[in-house]
């Protein structure tokens, strides 16, 4: 059966680049409000769209069924506002995140141009599944102003620079975090969307 | 450190890409997704599509094509023209487009700016800003009446961003058509506060000339605003991209013409940027 994804929807919309990108690598995408109770979905990503309060409230509001997602065992994929809320807070506004990765996301520094729009390559500071492939120095697509400090370091995978050095992928266990678009991110975006799929198949 | 970017842009006209001189004189150049997938293949960093479909029973044509377009593309793209309200917004941006620039109701309503950042993200919400150079600082009152009030406070606020005190860079509307009697500075810092994630400098000037991008004016722009630039307008060879990011710090470079002729094919833009330092993706 063909692997299927849910996208959750945050009632934003601009999910299309993600699903389709989910198709181009083969597998099925699910768009939902609301994460269904059945098991009825291989992995489950958190899009990067819309504003971390709004976004942050509403999964809170979801968080038993997260809860369960991750018990099951089944991956989870944060993209770029996606990751952030998988931390505890944010200086983007107010409001609690899901705190799966413990840790803030605080503003990229004055000393750069804000958002950090384009393409950036990628330090790999860990091995993982995720990154399977993925070679060292590989460029990938950035569109933030923000950034997580996990107070953890062992969770950071990768790291980018825009000012600073940045956590630009984070795991813990079968809960990942990019901070870049890998649905934008060509061949090596393309790479880690392939690799989150194996991790779902399981 | 954030490479700098190479950007094709395809204007569009009813779903097919067009060639834009002057803004007037249109040339046919081919299928939009196919252009687009050459492009990617190509080594392009985003696309922009500007929609310069006139009627409006034809923009239906170009949400169409913008899905055509993401259900293939692995790069990010921008598309702009015509779009006027939130909901011409949402429809470009739930089809599948990273990015939405706005022109002409932008600076007849500035507040639309801050409408779609805080509904998309300031990371969707790119400021097209076409703009000609001006001689006579006393001649800006007398364009339009459009926003009169805030050209006063213009004229007192701005240095010269050329060295002489007699030039100004002067915002247009409709496609280039319509002066506006605005201050192209001023109104990318009123732009950047109100929530624009990134400037698409267009200079009138120098559009379809392929004598080089307005410089002067891209680096006033840098010196004044903490936004992404995209230079846009005159480029005709390499060294006009590499004169934009070095002397212009811009950050990106729009071209269409010397890329859709094949006369200077990416990849051979792209080496020459990087055997002069700049760095850009591969």
């Amino acid at each position: 059966m063909m692997t299927r994804i849910l996208i959750l929807d945050y009632g934003v919309g601009n999910l299309f680049s993600l699903m389709s990108a989910i198709q181009r690598e083969g597998a099925e995408p699910l768009i939902r409000q609301e994460i269904p109770p059945d098991p009825c979905f291989d992995g489950l990503i958190l899009p990067g769209v819309g504003h971390f309060t709004p976004v942050s409230e509403r999964l809170r509001r979801m968080r038993s069924a997260i809860d369960e997602v991750i018990e099951r065992g089944t991956p989870i994929l944060g993209v770029c506002l996606g990751m952030q809320v998988l931390f505890d807070r944010s200086e983007e506004g107010p409001g609690q995140g899901l705190g799966l990765i413990p840790g803030a996301v605080v503003r990229l520094p004055d000393s750069v141009k804000i958002p950090h729009m384009g393409w950036n390559r990628l330090h790999l500071v860990r091995s993982n599944p995720l990154l399977h492939g993925v070679p060292q120095g590989a460029w990938v697509y950035f569109v933030h102003s923000f950034y997580p400090q996990p107070e953890d370091e062992s969770v950071v995978l990768a790291r980018a620079e825009h000012g600073v050095s940045f956590p630009a992928v984070v795991g813990r266990d079968r809960i990942f975090g990019t901070q870049f678009h890998p649905e934008k991110s060509g061949e090596a975006g393309s790479l880690m969307l392939k690799n989150f799929l194996r991790l779902c198949r399981g | 450190m954030v490479a700098k970017r190479i950007i094709p842009c395809l204007d569009v006209d009813a779903g097919r890409v067009v060639k834009g001189i002057q803004f007037q004189h249109l040339k046919d150049a081919g299928d939009p997704v196919q252009q687009a997938r050459r492009y990617r293949d190509e080594g392009a960093d985003e696309l922009v599509f500007l929609d310069i479909t006139a009627s409006v029973e034809k923009r239906k044509t170009l949400v169409e094509m913008v899905q055509k377009v993401a259900r293939t593309l692995d790069i990010p793209f921008t598309v702009g023209g015509g779009i006027r309200t939130l909901d011409d917004a949402r429809a470009i941006l739930s089809s599948g487009a990273d990015k939405i620039s706005v022109n002409t109701a932008a600076v007849q309503r500035p507040e639309f700016i801050a409408e779609l950042a805080d509904m998309f993200g300031t990371q969707c919400v790119v400021l097209a800003i076409d703009a000609k150079r001006r001689l006579g600082r006393g001649n800006r009152r007398a364009e339009t009446g459009e926003r009169a009030a805030n050209v006063e406070s213009d004229i007192a606020r701005e240095a010269s961003p050329t060295g002489d005190p007699e030039v100004w860079f002067e915002v247009y509307t409709y496609g280039g058509r319509r002066p506006t009697g605005r201050d192209a500075l001023a109104w990318a810092a009123e732009a950047e506060r109100l929530g624009a994630g990134e400037l698409l400098v267009t200079s009138i000037d120098r559009d379809g000339t392929e004598t080089g991008y307005d410089v002067d004016l891209l680096a006033a722009l840098a010196a004044r605003v903490n936004l992404p630039i995209i230079a846009s307008g005159g480029c005709g060879r390499p060294e006009h991209i590499y004169e934009a990011f070095v002397r212009g710090r811009a950050d990106a470079a729009l071209a269409a013409s010397i890329f859709h002729f094949h006369r200077y094919p990416i990849p051979v833009v792209k080496r020459f940027l990087r055997q002069r330092g700049i760095e850009v993706r591969p």
